[in-house]
């Protein structure tokens, strides 16, 4: 890697890097090959706009991104410790001006990221030479911005970029059932005119006349036949293999979905993933790698790290408390049907069967679930009032957000409800010849939140310059139904049911 | 984002342009918090959500916030770009002059504070290689008192043109909280144009209702009077302050007026346009007057001033009905290129 020679660590962080990852190894982490870099503070403001991918194709929102990034870093107010790069091998980078203990403890909070890809089941189906991958990206969006100017490439990626959420985030892990046939009904039997009798019958519905009729209603039948056979989550693959697309506008359209199927997985892991890597942190810290003198500084960086805001959720702190919690029961015997049913306070406070089963069990949940599965079985009503979770919600007459509820039953839901679909809304292709006259039908599936309207008109605007006929979106607004409509000049709204 | 400074927050805007998503809308979605507190406790007022809540990895939601991170001349060059806008001609250029000192060439004398290392570098390995004495082994070049070579320079005469502009506004009772917010906008423009045209510009600030007076940029956009309208009163005003201190031979003058154009009376209105006619037109680049759309104003005044004005290429009259029209506004006070 001649490029990135300059930027490899020096010696004495070699050495720690060996440490450190015999310890992560000793623990039974399992992780690809890491590459650790060295970037000066501006370099990690850079590649982190890039969304960690250095050769990423150009665009205007990553320069965005970065000046949001380094006014953070020179103001004071945010940095970034770390960054990892869900690739085989494993790319981390490190920040130059860390001191020796925050190096240790990234380096510890890397390789727990590093085991968390490669063996995180939401991961499985991801590009582990996305490196490349990305550079091939880059390549060809740098060629047809040489090829048709750089104005109509960017344009048509931001627009491409305002329908990136309208994927399937589940595509990968399930198979959806194959757009059947089997509910073909039997094709309607032509009686032609009424005839009672029967000798009369080849005057009164001479064949001819009868195939017409079968012929019409045949028709009838075919214009009557949806298109797609049954809704379509996936809106990008749709509009790929429909939407009258130029071959570079495709190009740029697969692109865009690639990779917005490929960052997906960390969203919908992010409290299991900072979790994990939290825990590894801190138990490898805390137990081989923290020299007498560190101690101090180290809990000081650990403390920022899991610190929780008043009113808002850090889901490092939420993913390694569960992570412990975890632990805690399965080391206990907290679980299952004996521990369900028990009544007794006492007794449940000093429940402790020493089955030591905690470490085993965290592994296996790293495994097998994500953000919303993860959520969904573990968390407890204990969990809920130790860690003082609540749910807020906005209050019309005061003007203010305030804690609605301490309820578990709420804050679970609530939880669960803005981590689903990866907290986007779902959205899917129902109809691509609505009324008859080709247009597009979206439907909303409501679950409570309305959409934020003004920027629903103007996705409705970018998807419709890419199907190039009118596009409507069914959803509901203030408890109406409406059907938004876009059809190339104007925006039109109509109360509509389906 | 907000950053803070000693006790008082100040917000830092950050260039974010949200990409426009199907996304939910704030109404009913709420969120899970941690901490303290009991149910129905409020948690900070405003609409903004407290925390990020669950955004994408790593990356709170942006708001629409923009910081204009370019200097002032950029900003005028991207107006006048934007707009077409003609450059000026300033009038009296050769009246006041300011040499110019650029460094354009190369001598082989001159102070040691100026000598250019890199050319007298070249020249010494240049004579070297010529002379046979330079090893490539061992490069070591000493450079000669002949090798040395320094920069020099030329006086450029710079013609300099002072400038003045004069707001006026109208403070009577018509004129509310949004159409002074118009007038601030547009003036910030102009100003901003015309800065990169001159330098050293001067700004004077009249506000009338009934009665004028001269005031200082803060209060010019704060003040809030009440009463009629004589519109003379401010031009008499001006055309005294331009007579007084800013004869026309040196300054190039630009008057900017403000109204809702509802004046006293007909009376006043005739008395303004004798005085727009005989007392400053002659003395100014541009008389400008924008009328400001309000609920209370008749906005007779433009069409007066229209009537007489018609052709005449000093005056520049615009009507500005909300913010979107100060674009068009500014193109039609300065695209005439005054």
């Amino acid at each position: 890697m001649a490029p990135f020679r300059n930027r490899s660590l020096p010696p004495r962080l070699r050495d720690l890097e060996q440490e450190i990852k015999g310890y992560a190894k000793e623990f039974g982490l399992d992780f690809y090959e890491v590459i650790f870099e060295l970037l000066t503070y501006d370099e990690v403001n850079m590649v982190a706009a890039y969304g960690g991918y250095p050769n990423r194709y150009p665009h205007w929102r990553f320069g965005m991104d970065y000046e949001q990034l380094s006014k953070g870093y020179e103001y004071g107010l945010s940095k970034i410790y770390e960054l990892v790069i869900n690739n085989d091998p494993t790319y981390a980078y490190l920040l130059e001006s860390n001191p020796e203990v925050d190096q240790k403890l990234v380096m510890a909070h890397v390789y727990g990221h590093g085991d968390f890809f490669k063996n995180n089941f939401s991961f499985q189906h991801t590009n582990r030479k996305m490196m490349d991958e990305m550079a091939n990206h880059a390549t060809r969006v740098r060629r047809l911005i040489d090829r048709l100017g750089v104005e109509k490439v960017e344009d048509f990626i931001d627009r491409c970029l305002s329908l990136e959420n309208l994927i399937d985030y589940h595509s990968p892990y399930i198979k959806r059932a194959p757009a059947s046939s089997d509910e073909e009904e039997a094709p309607q039997q032509i009686r032609g005119l009424r005839n009672e009798r029967e000798y009369m019958g080849g005057y009164i519905n001479p064949q001819p006349y009868l195939d017409e009729l079968q012929r019409k209603a045949e028709e009838e039948r075919a214009q009557k036949k949806r298109f797609p056979e049954r809704p379509q989550r996936d809106v990008l693959l749709f509009l790929l293999d429909h939407a009258p697309l130029e071959p570079w506008e495709q190009d740029i359209l697969a692109i865009i979905r690639e990779e917005a199927y490929y960052f997906a997985p960390q969203g919908m892991t992010k409290i299991m993933n900072e979790g994990w890597a939290s825990y590894w942190h801190s138990t490898i810290m805390t137990t081989r790698a923290l020299r007498d003198s560190e101690v101090i500084d180290y809990a000081d960086h650990h403390a920022g790290t899991v610190s929780m805001r008043p009113g808002s959720l850090n889901p490092y702190k939420i993913g390694i408390e569960l992570f412990r919690d975890i632990e805690h029961r399965w080391n206990t015997g907290r679980f299952g049907k004996e521990w369900e049913e028990c009544d007794s306070l006492p007794e449940r406070q000093s429940w402790d069967k020493q089955l030591g089963l905690g470490r085993q069990k965290i592994f296996e949940v790293r495994k097998h679930y994500n953000d919303v599965t993860f959520i969904d079985e573990f968390l407890t009503p204990e969990f809920c009032i130790e860690q003082k979770l609540f749910v807020y919600d906005y209050n019309d007459k005061r003007q203010t957000w305030e804690i609605a509820s301490r309820q578990f039953k709420a804050v679970k839901e609530k939880l669960l409800q803005r981590l689903t679909n990866f907290g986007n809304p779902i959205i899917e292709v129902v109809d691509a010849n609505f009324e008859n006259r080709a247009e597009l039908l979206l439907v909303h599936k409501h679950d409570g939140v309305d959409l934020k309207v003004d920027d629903a008109r103007h996705s409705l605007q970018c998807l419709q310059s890419l199907w190039r006929r009118p596009v409507n979106l069914y959803t509901r607004l203030d408890g109406k139904s409406l059907i938004l409509r876009f059809d190339g000049q104007d925006h039109s709204d109509q109360k509509a049911e389906l | 984002m907000i950053g803070k400074q000693g006790k008082d927050l100040i917000t830092i805007p950050l260039p974010t342009i949200e990409i426009p998503r199907f996304r939910f809308g704030p109404k009913q979605q709420g969120g899970v918090g941690q901490g303290d507190g009991e149910v129905g406790q409020s948690l900070g007022p405003g609409q903004e959500q407290p925390g990020e809540g669950e955004g994408r990895a790593g990356q709170g939601e942006g708001h629409h916030l923009m910081e204009v991170d370019v200097t002032f001349d950029e900003l005028a060059e991207i107006l006048g770009e934007e707009l077409q806008l003609p450059k000026i001609e300033p009038k009296g250029t050769d009246r006041i002059i300011t040499e110019k000192t650029r460094y354009t060439g190369i001598n082989t004398i001159g102070p040691e504070s100026l000598r250019h290392f890199k050319r007298t570098y070249k020249q010494a390995l240049r004579r070297q290689i010529a002379s046979g004495t330079y090893d490539p082994e061992r490069p070591v070049i000493v450079p000669y008192r002949e090798d040395r070579r320094y920069r020099s320079w030329k006086v450029t005469p710079q013609p300099e043109a002072a400038a003045l502009i004069i707001y006026i506004m109208d403070v009577s009772g018509s004129m509310g909280d949004e159409q002074k917010e118009i007038v601030r906008i547009e003036s910030f423009w102009l100003d901003t144009w015309l800065r990169h045209h001159y330098k050293g510009l001067t700004a004077r600030y009249i506000i009338h209702d009934a009665v004028a007076r001269e005031v200082d940029r803060e209060t010019f956009f704060h003040t809030r009077e009440s009463g009629g309208t004589m519109i003379s009163s401010a031009y008499k005003l001006a055309a005294e302050m331009i007579e007084r201190d800013h004869p026309s031979t040196t300054w190039n003058t630009y008057l900017f007026h403000f109204s809702d154009g509802d004046n006293w009376s007909a009376d006043d209105t005739r008395f303004c346009i004798e005085l727009v006619k005989e007392r400053i037109l002659p003395h100014v680049n541009l008389f400008a007057y924008g009328q400001v759309e309000s609920p209370y104003g008749s906005g007779q005044f433009i069409r007066d001033l229209r009537e007489t004005f018609e052709g005449d290429d000093r005056v520049a009259l615009s009507e500005i009905a909300d913010k979107e029209a100060i674009y068009g506004s500014i193109k039609d006070f300065l695209g005439k290129g005054k």
